[in-house]
């Protein structure tokens, strides 16, 4: 597979997601409470999409010809914050606010406080629908040319919700070329690991059989995560979706693959050890901090 | 007697008096709104000509879309389409939407303030034949808890057409509550209509001994005027309102009805947890406390049956009606 990134684009980005990955835990030890798992794993995919994909403009968050990006699964919602902060959307100092009351950073996203939240989300399984409304809504307006994308960011523990489907059923239906879903298939939900709790496998044969292009990638990779995304836009005749396998609690090695993480802050202690992990790069540079 | 400014049908009280399902008036609403705008489209979850629709969908295909029998997704996909600037109608029944896809109207739409315009049909227990799981009296209710949400219960056909056309123009999600059933027309093209302005239809006499207010909406609007005239007739002086839209309520309109007569009778097709009735006694509390009784569905579900024996059974006929209004009058406070 071949990849447009140049390995300076990707240190670059790898820089992005280690930042990230930092102002999530900062963020999430100032909330005291919040989700750790689930950012951390998104953290590559979020860099991608907001230093590379996007056609956007944050400091022009309602630019009309932007690409929107639709958080199905709103509980993850500190990798967004970050991201967005670290795009120039609002102050990095920000992120400090997260949970508290007033913030612009709600504990599940809503688009009214915040300019560039494009839905308000937090109960599962709503997002892909919205998605393919506003894909559809586009397509009605500028005919099957149109290159404005719309990517759904789904958790794969909402597969479980039956509005996932009927809105798979829909997008497939109406062959949606422009409506990209990326799913986190971390496999963890808050009750254990997903095929124990409800089993989605065989997941691609499942969406392929809706009528979508499905396509699986290692979700830290770079250049995976690049890939994936242009063969989405050459695809003209079919929604795509993007499996990406990712490690929950991914680039701190004490907590990757346990779902313990899902949905529990990290106290200073626990902070400390990751974030001297992530600025020493699991041990390899000396950190400045220290 | 009538109120000459509402200018309503002459023949309201004839019993030849024309009568269509009052969700005809919906359809042809949403045809005229699509022609004045061409942001209007529409989405049905598989009853497109059972909640009339189809004139929507036959004049504008490419601005139709059809979910199937998918009621989450009806609220949310039209959330998605809101959000680039459509405003989206969707309709199934009452049951299902916003029975079945609450939560999602209240995120997606509502907390997401997207001007999604909620067209539930077949309300209420005159839905007849098809029993309980389809005769929503619970949807006034879960509709007017959710902030930003206005909810419009139109009277006959007439209006639900001018309801659907002012709905268009907001920018507020909006309920509009349809009935299965023909029914009386008692409004005109003249009548006016403004979402959050209850209308006087039926003047006090002066100088009768006992007084009453009622408040009606929808479908039993209808029955409250011929109430009206008969109370009129045995000299009980009676004020009738109707009220088209339950949220935003007119809330001075009806305290000074409270002023006016003293005593507050409400009657809706409903459940009285929670409905119309619950709306005007929390306004009134708050203002001006008056006796009230409530004409609705005393905390049951519906069943099969024609819809007059089950306006009956329900206790929301014109007899029903009679009772109450004389047993409110009857009370000491």
């Amino acid at each position: 597979m071949s990849s447009y990134l140049t390995d300076k684009k990707i240190k670059e980005l790898e820089g992005k997601a280690n930042d990230i990955r930092q102002s999530i835990i900062e963020t999430l030890l100032e909330a005291g409470s919040g989700h750790t798992a689930g950012p951390l794993g998104m953290a590559d995919i979020f860099t991608a999409l907001y230093f590379h994909i996007l056609r956007h403009t944050p400091r022009n968050p309602l630019w009309e010809g932007r690409d929107r990006v639709i958080l199905s699964n709103g509980h993850i919602c500190p990798v967004l914050y970050a991201a967005m902060a670290h795009a120039g959307y609002f102050p990095v100092e920000e992120l400090k606010t997260l949970r508290k009351f007033k913030s612009r950073l709600q504990g599940h996203p809503h688009r009214e406080w915040l300019p560039g939240i494009e839905t308000s989300s937090g109960p599962l399984g709503s997002g892909l629908s919205q998605a393919a409304g506003m894909a559809l809504a586009d397509r009605m307006d500028y005919g099957r040319s149109t290159s404005r994308f719309f990517y759904c960011l789904m958790s794969d523990g909402e597969l479980d919700a039956g509005n996932t489907w009927e809105a798979a059923l829909f997008a497939g239906k109406e062959r949606l070329h422009n409506l990209i879903a990326i799913i986190d298939r971390n496999n963890i939900q808050i009750d254990g690991f997903t095929e124990d709790v409800m089993p989605l496998e065989p997941l691609h044969a499942k969406w392929e059989s809706f009528g979508w292009h499905v396509i699986e990638i290692d979700g830290h990779s770079f250049h995976s995560i690049d890939d994936a995304i242009a063969q989405t836009k050459a695809v003209f005749e079919k929604p795509s979706v993007i499996i990406a396998h990712t490690i929950p609690g991914k680039g701190v090695k004490e907590w990757e693959r346990d779902y313990k993480w899902h949905g529990i802050p990290p106290n200073k202690e626990q902070a400390k050890m990751a974030l001297k992990e992530l600025r020493t790069l699991g041990g390899r540079v000396k950190s400045e901090h220290e | 007697m009538l109120n000459p400014d509402a200018k309503l049908n002459p023949k309201l009280f004839d019993t030849d008096v024309e009568q269509f399902p009052i969700r005809k008036g919906f359809g042809e609403g949403l045809l005229a709104a699509g022609e004045a705008d061409s942001r209007v489209v529409g989405l049905c979850a598989d009853l497109t000509e059972s909640t009339q629709m189809h004139l929507f969908k036959n004049k504008f295909p490419e601005r139709f879309v059809e979910i199937g029998v998918a009621e989450q997704n009806l609220a949310t996909v039209a959330s998605g389409m809101a959000a680039m600037g459509k405003i989206p109608f969707i309709t199934s029944y009452a049951m299902f939407s916003p029975g079945r896809n609450w939560e999602q109207i209240r995120t997606t739409i509502c907390y997401n303030d997207r001007p999604v315009k909620i067209a539930g049909s077949h309300a209420g227990v005159s839905v007849g034949p098809d029993g309980g799981t389809h005769q929503a009296i619970e949807d006034i209710a879960i509709m007017r808890v959710i902030p930003r949400m206005n909810v419009i219960v139109p009277c006959d056909t007439v209006e639900a057409k001018k309801a659907t056309i002012a709905a268009a123009k907001t920018n507020s999600p909006t309920y509009i509550r349809l009935a299965r059933e023909k029914t009386p027309v008692i409004t005109t093209e003249f009548t006016p209509f403004k979402i959050g302005k209850a209308q006087t239809l039926w003047r006090m006499k002066q100088g009768t001994r006992h007084t009453i207010g009622i408040v009606a909406t929808g479908a039993l609007v209808h029955k409250a005027l011929q109430a009206a005239l008969h109370l009129e007739s045995e000299g009980i002086g009676v004020e009738v309102v109707n009220v088209a839209t339950i949220k935003p309520l007119d809330e001075e309109s009806f305290i000074a009805l409270a002023h006016k007569t003293g005593r507050i009778l409400t009657i809706e097709e409903h459940q009285m947890a929670g409905g119309m009735g619950s709306a005007i006694a929390e306004v009134l509390a708050r203002n001006f406390p008056v006796p009230m009784e409530f004409v609705a569905v005393a905390d049951q579900f519906g069943q099969s049956g024609q819809p007059n024996e089950l306006l009956r059974h329900y206790g929301l006929d014109l007899p029903d009606i009679i009772t109450k209004a004389k047993k409110l009058i009857g009370r000491a406070n």
